[in-house]
């Protein structure tokens, strides 16, 4: 660690690394259909760079269980042919491996620079009242979870909220959270605006 | 020579633009063939002669880096499209993939084909899951139709495509940190030489290019090198995609050439200033650029009129701000955005956007001395150039140039204890506590 002379050291949160182990989570094993997906997708790598599949095998243990538990890793690990350590690793990197359960919903509302001109912050903060939850914390019915993301990359259509990982929705207003909510509730992701590339013009 | 019409996003507003037949109905692939018959080495000096130069940041000749690829190695090359497109105010890929992914795998196996390589990988952000649904539905029609795979259209050229989604890391967009993770590991860059076209994926000859850079491909071959270099300026060449964002009346992706100065682009282009607010600041390349300030307006939008103006044209993703924005807490956004993302390798770098973060939000409370200002440019001349890829730099560059063009505002905020522009009503009430 380097020192900078005028930096506050010695405050208590200052300096805080700690080492979060993965929930082991029920025993896991692949469905069939996924471990012939995961089967197919090693084909796209050359044979003896079966560690390039990890990612989406990763994508395939979140689609099953919704989340990546650590006897998914291990899973995994044997499968791939590495190390659970090596598994461990890039779950803990990656923003988008969820290392605990999840809501139904999972609400990553954009937070940079073009997505907070435009209102983000309110709109973070209008989700988050209504749920009554704070960033990260998925509210006591198991339906949303609030994430705050970094650029989503469609700056053009701000605030943009990505729902589970897959799902967009554009232009989002603050004053309008209500509708969102409801919609979700109700008629799930297909209630969504969509991502407006997509949709034909 | 401006551009006269789009050509890179033609059609992208018609119905069924990125498919395959649509494609082919406008004379898809065709550039593909002519290049084919060529052998690689020409299509590198073609390519070389149309002064393509990369998309993706840096701007660097295409053509030149297509020839460090060496020739006699028995080992497999490999071309990675970089489509990770993650630079905040950056969304021109994201809207070729969608509308236009054939003109991208065209580019793609002339690369293939000019390096020796046989495979390709897309590497795209995971939260381009849609996009990824598109693409791997056309590479499914174009394998069926010949137009990749084995034996392209009998020409004797193999070459497959594979779409690699990443997992949200905006580090992965650096060339050799998407080598790692798509090798399956954490998204970090390798210290360099050996440069990726002599030691690169797989330890393999590997050239990786952007998504817009390799769009532009078939374009030189359809047209002619003669035509791309004649549009825009000198060593500034081609069509541009221009994504503009933040406080404008019509955001979006535009087309035109490197000709275009700041001014066109946010005052024509799109439409001006939103509710008729003032122009305060504006980021022409993506935030790991220098802010520039209204008197840089008349400025060229290319690489090199940029770097003449004080920034770089980066991803060409101009964010426009109006006179509600306060510039501290624009770059303490900024800071967030690198402290969440800096991979952690290097110590100036995961340290400092740290430290950086922690200083901007003191201020930001009222807490600030005016010595913090001298401390925050210290600690980013100890990150600039420090570090093994530009993420350094590039975390460094809002709150620099933000001190530069607007210290009276920090020491505003310092001195009054709050921002010398009101609260915008675009901002929250602050109650989301970022102290993670």
């Amino acid at each position: 660690m380097t020192f900078h002379p005028a930096m506050p050291y010695g405050t208590p949160d200052w300096h805080k690394s700690a080492r979060k182990l993965a929930d082991e989570g029920p025993p896991f094993e692949f469905t069939p259909e996924n471990r012939r997906k995961l089967d197919e997708i090693l084909t796209r790598y050359p044979a003896d760079r079966r560690r390039s599949a990890l990612l989406p095998a990763l994508y395939l243990v979140q689609d099953q269980q919704g989340y990546v538990s650590g006897h998914a890793m291990t899973h995994v690990a044997e499968i791939i042919g590495c190390s659970r350590a090596d598994v461990e690793d890039v779950v803990s990197y990656y923003v988008m491996f969820f290392t605990k359960p999840v809501g139904r919903h999972v609400l990553g509302v954009c937070r940079t620079l073009s997505c907070a001109l435009n209102g983000a912050e309110r709109l973070t903060e209008a989700i988050a009242g209504k749920l009554g939850i704070a960033p990260g914390e998925t509210d006591p019915t198991g339906e949303f979870t609030l994430i705050e993301m970094e650029c989503l990359g469609a700056c053009d259509r701000a605030p943009v909220i990505m729902v589970n990982n897959e799902y967009w929705h554009e232009c989002q207003g603050a004053d309008d959270v209500d509708r969102l909510l409801e919609t979700l509730r109700t008629r799930g992701v297909a209630g969504l605006t969509g991502c407006h590339h997509v949709k034909e013009k | 020579m401006r551009l006269a019409e789009p050509v890179l996003t033609a059609h992208v507003t018609e119905p069924n633009a990125h498919t395959l037949e649509r494609y082919l109905e406008w004379g898809g692939y065709q550039a593909m063939l002519k290049a084919l018959a060529q052998a690689p080495g020409e299509v590198i000096e073609t390519v070389k002669q149309s002064g393509l130069r990369g998309r993706g940041g840096a701007g660097f000749p295409t053509g030149m880096k297509w020839g460090f690829v060496p020739k006699d190695v028995a080992r497999p090359k490999y071309l990675c499209v970089n489509a990770d497109e993650s630079e905040p105010g950056t969304f021109k890929d994201h809207l070729l993939m969608e509308r236009n992914p054939h003109l991208l795998f065209e580019g793609s196996v002339i690369a293939c084909h000019s390096i020796g390589a046989k495979v390709a990988y897309i590497y795209i952000r995971g939260e381009f899951y849609h996009v990824q649904r598109v693409l791997e539905a056309e590479l499914a029609k174009a394998y069926a139709e010949g137009y990749l795979g084995k034996n392209i259209r009998g020409t004797g050229v193999d070459c497959d495509i594979y779409v690699h989604r990443g997992a949200g890391a905006y580090e992965a967009g650096e060339e050799s940190a998407l080598l790692e993770s798509l090798e399956g590991k954490r998204a970090q860059p390798r210290l360099r030489p050996p440069f990726p076209a002599v030691v690169g994926l797989y330890g393999c000859p590997t050239i990786i290019n952007n998504v817009e850079t390799i769009a532009n491909v078939p374009l030189i071959f359809e047209k002619g090198p003669e035509w791309f270099a004649s549009i825009g300026p000198e060593k500034n060449s081609g069509p541009k995609l221009y994504c503009i964002s933040g406080h404008v009346a019509r955001p979006g992706v535009y087309e035109t050439s490197m000709d275009v100065t700041l001014r066109e682009l946010v005052y024509d282009f799109a439409g001006g200033m939103k509710d008729g607010r003032a122009l305060k600041a504006i980021i022409p390349g993506g935030s790991s650029v220098n802010v520039l300030t209204p008197d840089a307006l008349d400025a060229q939008a290319s690489f090199d009129g940029l770097v003449k103006a004080g920034s770089m044209l980066g991803s060409a993703a101009m964010m426009v701000m109006d006179e509600t924005t306060d510039m501290v807490w624009l770059a303490a956004n900024l800071t967030h955005f690198y402290k969440h993302e800096s991979c952690g390798k290097c110590t100036p770098c995961r340290e400092g956007s740290d430290w950086m973060y922690k200083v901007l939000q003191k201020i930001l409370r009222g807490e600030g001395q005016l010595r913090d200002i001298d401390l925050l440019l210290s600690i980013a001349d100890q990150i600039g150039g420090k570090t093994l890829c530009p993420f350094g730099d590039a975390e460094i560059a809002p709150v620099v140039s933000t001190i530069q063009h607007f210290r009276h505002e920090y020491e505003h905020y310092i001195r009054e204890g709050r921002s010398l522009v009101p609260r915008a009503p675009w901002r929250g009430s602050g109650s989301l506590a970022h102290a993670h």
